[in-house]
């Protein structure tokens, strides 16, 4: 046995990024306080290197390595590029209010990273158990992450629950893994969906564990009757680490679900996609409907994730590849719609004063008219204002549903984003219509600002030509999907 | 310049009117940006008339192509394209007139104001919204339009709105509207499912005849004509957006705006988006008698019912708002028989009347140093000339008076309806002819109230509750030794200039837009099930016969009635009893028999109407539509809101239970069938 | 004789009683991360009964690997909990409810 037999290259933006992170770990140690910016710009190399190996890397085939536990394949490459950049463009936004808090500190670049493993594993595991670990590796990084701020005391109760919580999901989902595992005698993704396909497994252990399943992904993604843990975390983690909670992750915990549903569990479609149905009409029901009643902003905002993660199981649940695809459009325009609205809440926010109750978004518009017309565009985009990109992806996640003659589903999604635009809507008559309450100057480093507007901009231009993105989605899940 | 450029420019002109003043209004200037935004809107007035003349003179071709491909998804393209026929001409030419006079006259109106910029840029925003929802060719335009006409109005009002806000305020105006978008996007996903999976117009009704028959279930058991619930659906959105019975609670409320506002949006286009919409899916409607009937129906009682309202208001811009509202119901009425091109023809000349009636208004407002209240009005005759004079034109138009506009466009909807065999065409008759009594009744007691009599606002208690928030807070009302005064030339040009068409526009086009060729193709009747256009069409000879043959019919006479009750209580009876029991004792007796038989006549008509008004004002509206169906939703959604809000307790052991009950529900709905099995 | 069933039962029983412990405790948080570690091994229970009987040894080295997370995630547990403790001065279960709505 030699190196080339093991045949690494397809793991190798994750072996560099842990090499990275470790090198990186030790670096620090030397670095003082002042000279923090050191292991940032490192992190940020080390993200565009990711990067950059990940594309050179990429072939438009399934490659698999580590005995078949490890899968590369284009869905995993889009994914993974796009979590590279989400996590630099967080970590460019949370900079200076890290540093005003006193939080800009090796762990949470390390923390950060491994985080990142974590997901990267995730999107690319083909096996339980490499599934099951990176799960595990994201799920200990965030728990780390939300308790960072050590003297908080709603940053260590969200994080109490935060862990509790995700630690009965995880118990969930593996008693669910161990009963699919009994009954089809495998572990491996492929076989399980093979073994399931020849009719060979227990069909009660079989539905037994898929709803195991379901309900630990579920939480995973944050949606009904498994969200509890959202509003709780977004509101008590410091608004930087409520925003690396909900933005990369939801791309890897989508992909997460596609591994395990669509190609473990594909043959069992017409069970899965009845609960996913009763998960998103509650996920979108109760999201969009709390939300109204919502006087802090991040807390706002995590009902409404809430209720795009219901959008996003929709495309999902079609189980078509049109459904995929608009699924993970979904979840790189939910991401990207974050990262804008929360990348505005840090650059409001300053040295003692943290910008979370939407009576702190009044008269926006009179004290910087640039911030206030990014976050009109944020708010329009998430309530499905044309021609943001929000709009399309809820126009092709409710075509999904329509194509498989769901119309009351689409119906009822189309009902509860009107409702849902009058909480949106409330943030844009903060903003615009309202007496100017804080009159404190806006300071932002350049480059944030820049990468603000950038992502911003993003949203508009994904909004008029989506086509794209949305071709390179299906074309990935068409490629990594063989079934399909 | 081939007409695709020429199409490009018309909607493009007033959005790079609207950019540049938008974004560089701050370092170009107060002066500038109206330059600019009215220099934008004249080009594209200005090419409309180019394009209606060449419909006119036959010459000029029926343009559909799409402009630009925005995607292609499962087999649908989604795209830009314009659809240019006599119908779309002649909406450009309203759409973008009536702009342009407001765009001059918002110079006047707004000067005072720190958002000058913003204001012109927002409102050529708008032109180009409503002018690529007019131009539009396929559903989804029309649905970005028609989304997009409502945000720009919502911020409009929302700018100058400034009642104390509450975390549930706004909610019900963006309710009701949404019921109607939600109406309507169903409809299109119906078109979308059904109609050969294409969404431009032409495709769409090129399948529509081998769908006649076809019926869907949407309760299971119960078949629904196909036709039918699409259209019925798609009229729910028109419902929505011309505020009719009973969608129409927002747009009273929108009177909070700045006039120039209303006048545009509230008046001439916006709110005609919805009879447009209908007009031009006319080959639809056609195929559905019942959706015909509803559409009747709903027009009818909004036509009526709304004019009562009317009659009650003191608020001067709320009295032509309600009108607008029951002229909204007559041109849906038109709809309804399907008589689409006198629909429309109403359309065109009320966007230009109502239009005037609301800048005059508007200009009253100013002269009264934005005091609403007509009862603190009355004798601006003297002071405001040039808008007494077009006001008056303005009103004489709106009810029907024979030669002007307004009267052949009425009097058509109302032989229209006479016409008809629909089953609800009777209601409608009825409803229509009251109609006109009701509304010569509350535009001439406005038109007392404020150009004559008695000059009450030296008088007029000045609190600030009685009259609207229109834009300004810095001085309500006149004080004790101020005069009203006549608005600047930059208000009195566009009085003058919309007051032209107001007048003879009818006269003028009635001949060719309803009896020409001028609708030919565009707009499709069904001439053996509905031969209401052919009827009209046999009664008819010229516009000159149809004027002189009005003075024997009942609506003039209607009207007239209504004009003179209007004149006696506004302007004889309040004084008039007094002076004589000073002055003429004699007399006192006969007059005062006569005034006796006022009383009767008062107690029958003005003060029943009044009544009527009232009663439909504090039950229908208020209580019912208002307080239980549009502010009980609101109520539902933010108490469903508490109750969801409660269930977060904030205890682990809470969330950890809520997940267990979540997976012993999937556990228990998947295992029972497996068990029992 | 010992059948799968017989396992499985039990681990479905010793699954139950963690999720009982963590939501009918309402006092100690200790109490919950002991009863996260009992679903665990429940887990590994049904796992290691899994494997047996398919005679496939995948499943005993997941059980491995499941110990070795849950001795990380009960040290990054007990973490949280000291820092809590710092905080508040209590790990009552019932304390923790500022964070709601």
């Amino acid at each position: 046995m030699n190196w080339a037999d093991l045949h690494l290259m397809p793991a190798l933006p994750e072996i560099f990024l842990l090499s990275a992170l470790s090198v990186i770990l030790v670096l620090d140690l030397f670095v003082s306080d002042a000279r923090r910016g050191i292991t940032y710009l490192l992190t940020l190399l080390t993200l565009a290197v990711c990067a950059g190996i990940q594309i050179a890397t990429s072939v438009p085939y399934v490659t698999t390595t580590f005995s078949g536990m490890f899968v590369d394949d284009p869905l995993a490459d889009i994914v993974k590029v796009g979590m590279y950049g989400f996590t630099a463009i967080v970590l460019v936004f949370t900079r200076q209010y890290m540093a005003d808090r006193g939080l800009f500190k090796g762990e949470y670049f390390t923390l950060s990273l491994f985080a990142l493993l974590g997901m990267n594993v995730m999107v690319s595991a083909s096996h339980f158990l490499t599934l099951y670990i990176g799960l595990e590796l994201l799920s200990l990084a965030l728990y780390a992450l939300i308790a960072l701020n050590r003297d908080s005391t709603s940053s260590t109760e969200a994080a109490m629950k935060f862990f509790v919580l995700g630690a009965l999901s995880s118990g969930l989902l593996l008693y669910g893994m161990s009963m699919v595992y009994g009954a089809t005698g495998s572990l491996d993704i492929v076989q399980i969906g093979k073994a399931i396909q020849g009719g060979s497994g227990n069909t009660v252990l079989l539905v037994f564990g898929l709803v195991f399943i379901v309900a630990g992904l579920s939480f995973k993604l944050g949606a009904v009757p498994f969200h509890m843990w959202v509003p709780d975390v977004y509101q008590g983690s410091p608004t930087a680490i409520t925003l690396m909670v909900g933005a990369a992750p939801k791309l890897a915990a989508l992909v997460f679900m596609i591994r395990i549903l669509v190609q473990g569990m594909g043959p069992m479609v017409g069970d899965w996609q009845g609960m996913l149905v009763i998960v998103a009409v509650l996920s979108m029901a109760i999201g969009n409907i709390t939300a109204i009643a919502q006087t802090n902003i991040k807390r706002m905002l995590a009902y409404s994730t809430i209720s795009h993660m219901g959008y996003m199981l929709l495309g999902l649940l079609a189980g078509t590849a049109q459904g995929y695809s608009a699924a993970l459009f979904y979840a790189f325009s939910y991401v990207l719609m974050t990262v804008v609205g929360f990348g505005i809440l840090l650059a409001l926010s300053r040295a003692g004063f943290e910008c979370e109750r939407l009576e702190d978004l009044k008269g926006l518009n009179g004290r910087n008219s640039w911030y206030a017309l990014l976050m009109l565009l944020t708010m329009f985009s998430m309530t499905g204002i044309p021609p943001l990109v929000g709009f399309y992806a809820k126009l092709v996640v409710i075509q999904a549903v329509v194509d498989i003659g769901m119309f009351w589903l689409a119906v009822f999604a189309v009902l509860m984003s009107l409702i849902g635009a009058f909480y949106y809507l409330r943030v844009v008559k903060h903003m615009y219509f309202d007496e100017v309450q804080d009159t404190a100057p806006i300071v932002v480093r350049g480059d944030a600002k820049l990468v603000l507007s950038l992502s911003g901009l993003a949203l508009l231009v994904l909004g008029v030509l989506p086509q794209g993105l949305l071709e390179l989605c299906l074309e990935a899940m068409r490629t990594s999907l063989a079934a399909l | 310049m081939d007409m695709k450029s020429l199409y490009l420019l018309i909607a493009l002109a007033p959005l790079a009117g609207s950019i540049i003043a938008g974004l560089f209004g701050w370092a170009i200037g107060r002066r500038a940006a109206h330059v600019v935004t009215i220099l934008g809107v004249a080009v594209s007035a200005v090419l409309s008339f180019r394009v209606l003349y060449g419909f006119m003179s036959g010459q000029a071709e029926v343009f559909n192509e799409p402009v630009y491909t925005w995607l292609t998804v499962g087999g649908i393209d989604y795209s830009v394209g314009f659809l240019v026929d006599s119908l779309t001409a002649m909406m450009l030419v309203v759409v973008t007139s009536v702009s342009l006079m407001v765009h001059i006259y918002t110079i006047g109106y707004m000067h005072e104001d720190p958002g000058y910029q913003r204001f012109f840029s927002y409102i050529s925003l708008f032109t180009f919204s409503m002018l690529m929802l007019v131009m539009s060719n396929n559903f989804i335009q029309l649905f970005f339009g028609w989304e997009a006409v409502g945000l720009v109005s919502y911020l409009l009002i929302g700018f100058w709105f400034k009642r104390p806000t509450a975390i549930y305020a706004n909610l019900k105006a963006f309710l009701v509207n949404r019921v109607g978008d939600f109406g309507f996007l169903l409809g299109i996903g119906l078109v979308m499912a059904y109609f050969g999976g294409s969404l431009d117009y032409q495709a769409v009704f090129a399948a529509a005849p081998a769908l006649a028959g076809k019926t869907i279930q949407i309760i299971p058991g119960v078949d629904w004509s196909l036709i039918t619930v699409t259209c019925l659906l798609l009229f729910v959105g028109a419902m929505g957006k011309s505020a009719q019975f009973p969608l129409h609670v927002w747009l009273p409320d929108s009177m909070e705006g700045p006039t120039p506002i209303s006048a545009l949006i509230h008046a001439a286009t916006m709110v005609t988006a919805g009879i447009f919409m209908v007009a031009r899916m006319s080959p639809l409607y056609e195929m559905s008698d019942v959706a015909l009937n509803f559409i009747l129906v709903i027009g009818s009682i909004t036509a009526l019912f709304m004019g009562f309202l009317g009659i009650v208001q003191t608020d001067i811009k709320r009295v032509v708002a309600y009108s607008t509202l029951s002229q909204l119901g007559y041109m849906t009425v038109a709809l309804g028989v399907s008589a689409y091109s006198v629909a429309v023809f109403h359309l065109m000349t009320h966007a230009f009347f109502k239009a005037l009636l609301f800048l005059g208004a508007g200009s009253v407002i100013m002269g009264m140093h934005h005091d609403q209240d007509m009862r603190n009005m009355g004798g601006l005759r003297k002071y405001m000339p040039i808008t007494w004079l077009t006001s008056l034109l303005g009103s004489l138009a709106l009810i029907g008076t024979p030669f002007f506009s307004g009267f052949y466009s009425k009097d058509s909807i109302i032989e229209a309806v006479q016409a008809s065999h629909l089953p609800a065409s009777g209601f409608a008759s009825f409803a229509v002819i009251v109609g006109v009594f009701v509304t010569a009744f509350y535009s001439f007691r406005m038109y007392f109230l404020v150009f004559h009599g008695k000059e009450r606002w030296m008088e007029a208690k000045h609190g600030h509750d009685a009259h609207g928030h229109d834009d300004h807070d810095h001085h309500h009302g006149l004080g004790p030794n101020d005069k009203p005064h006549e608005s600047p030339w930059v208000v009195t040009l566009p009085l003058i200039l919309l007051a032209i068409p107001s007048v003879v526009i009818g006269y003028l086009a009635i001949e060719p837009m309803l009896y020409g060729d001028f609708f030919k193709n565009v707009i499709f009747v069904n001439h053996e099930a509905h031969p209401v256009m052919e009827e009209l069409a046999h009664e008819f000879h010229s516009a000159a016969g149809m004027g002189m043959h009005a003075f024997t019919t009942a609506p003039f006479w209607l009207a007239l009635a209504g004009v003179v009750v209007a004149w006696f209580f506004y302007m004889k009876a309040p004084h008039i009893p007094a002076k004589i029991k000073q002055t003429f004792a004699p007399v006192n007796r006969l007059l005062e028999n006569k005034y006796y038989l006022d009383e009767i006549y008062y107690a029958v008509f003005a003060k029943g109407s009044r009544a009527l008004g009232t009663f439909f004002w504090k039950i229908g509206d208020m209580l019912l539509i208002d307080g239980l169906f549009v502010n009980g939703s609101a109520k539902l959604v933010g108490a469903f809101s508490r109750v969801t809000r409660k269930l977060q307790t904030g205890f682990i052991y809470s969330y950890a239970t809520t997940m267990i009950i979540g997976v012993l529900a999937l556990v228990t709905i998947w295992f029972a069938p497996l068990i029992i099995r | 004789m010992i059948t799968l069933t017989h396992f499985l039962v039990l681990a479905a029983v010793l699954f139950a009683i963690s999720v009982m412990g963590i939501f009918l405790n309402r006092k100690n948080v200790i109490i919950l991360l002991m009863a996260i570690e009992l679903m665990l091994l429940a887990v590994n229970f049904n796992f290691i009964a899994f494997s047996h009987y398919l005679s496939d040894t995948a499943g005993q080295i997941f059980v491995f690997f499941i110990l070795t997370v849950a001795a990380a995630e009960s040290a990054i547990g007990l973490a949280i909990l000291v820092v809590l403790f710092r905080n508040l001065n209590t790990i009552d279960v019932e304390d923790l409810g500022s964070l709601k709505g």
